[in-house]
């Protein structure tokens, strides 16, 4: 069981999961959303948009991008709806970084003694 | 490390010109890799590849090479997670790499980034994740994530 085949397969799956986290947290309004909620606390969309300039329709949408990728989570009660930070996403995406620049140590330390022990000739083993 | 990216940085006892055959020539970048291209290396066209690991052959690889300056810069993107048959993933999203060599007195230092993790599938809005004024969303994401733990 080659370590590497195994996490070239496992970076299969997970960059796939992690993509829509990477790509919601890619806007400076959810990512100033997310630090509302860092607390844990749940907070409703008129607590959210207190303060800032942006329409609460905008914090909604925002808000629905984030519950798409699973780190927020909301529940209604009474007439409004009240968010809460979901943690475990955010923490896999860091885990996916670290994962994939791991790969790239062990990727560039073959490549080191690649070029250090092969120094003249490229080795041609192309089969016919 | 910046998180929005991958960044590494390695000195290697050879010439950069040494260091570019390794990584331009498809069959010496398969042989410390770890995959074998059924082509060159070209800028402008995908090429494929088939991991060499026992157990693994059945995973294939296909870069789409986008720079070639000799002996300075060669990137290409990726699908690098592209393991099911089954699947289209020419609507994945894809990473960039780029592998920058620089002339050191021991020899060539050699810079590798990463990036695009936050790629929508083709068809879809793509996110301008970087033109942001705290440091980019990934060391916002490390900032959300040391808070959260803290508070736990």
């Amino acid at each position: 069981m080659s370590a590497r085949g195994a996490s070239a397969l496992d970076s299969a799956r997970r960059l796939r999961l992690q993509a829509p986290v990477f790509a919601a947290l890619g806007d400076q309004t959810r990512l100033s959303l997310l630090v509302k909620l860092c607390d844990g606390a749940p907070r409703s969309i008129a607590q959210l948009s207190a303060g800032t300039e942006i329409t609460r329709q905008a914090i909604t949408k925002h808000l629905r991008v984030l519950e798409g990728a699973g780190v927020v989570r909301s529940r209604k009660e009474g007439r409004e709806s009240q968010f809460t930070l979901q943690p475990a996403p955010l923490q896999e995406a860091r885990d996916y970084l670290d994962r994939v620049s791991a790969q790239w140590d062990q990727a560039l330390a073959r490549l080191k003694a690649f070029v250090e022990h092969h120094p003249t000739q490229p080795t041609q083993k192309e089969k016919p | 490390m910046a998180a929005d990216r991958i960044e590494k940085k390695v000195q290697l006892d050879a010439p950069a010109a040494r260091v570019w055959r390794a990584l331009t020539d498809h069959r010496e970048f398969g042989e410390w890799f770890g995959v074998k291209f059924s082509g060159p290396f070209v800028p402008g066209q995908a090429t494929r590849g088939q991991l060499t690991l026992a157990g693994y052959e059945h995973v294939a690889l296909e870069v789409e090479v986008v720079q070639m300056e000799a002996e300075r810069l060669f990137s290409f993107r990726w699908h690098p997670y592209a393991v099911d048959p089954e699947v289209d993933y020419s609507k994945e999203p894809r990473t960039l790499v780029e592998f920058r060599l620089e002339q050191i007195a021991t020899g060539t230092e050699l810079r590798v980034t990463e990036s695009g993790f936050d790629q929508l599938p083709a068809g879809r809005r793509r996110l301008d994740a970087f033109r942001m004024n705290e440091g980019g969303w990934a060391s916002q994401l490390v900032r959300i994530g040391n808070y959260v733990r803290q508070g736990r």
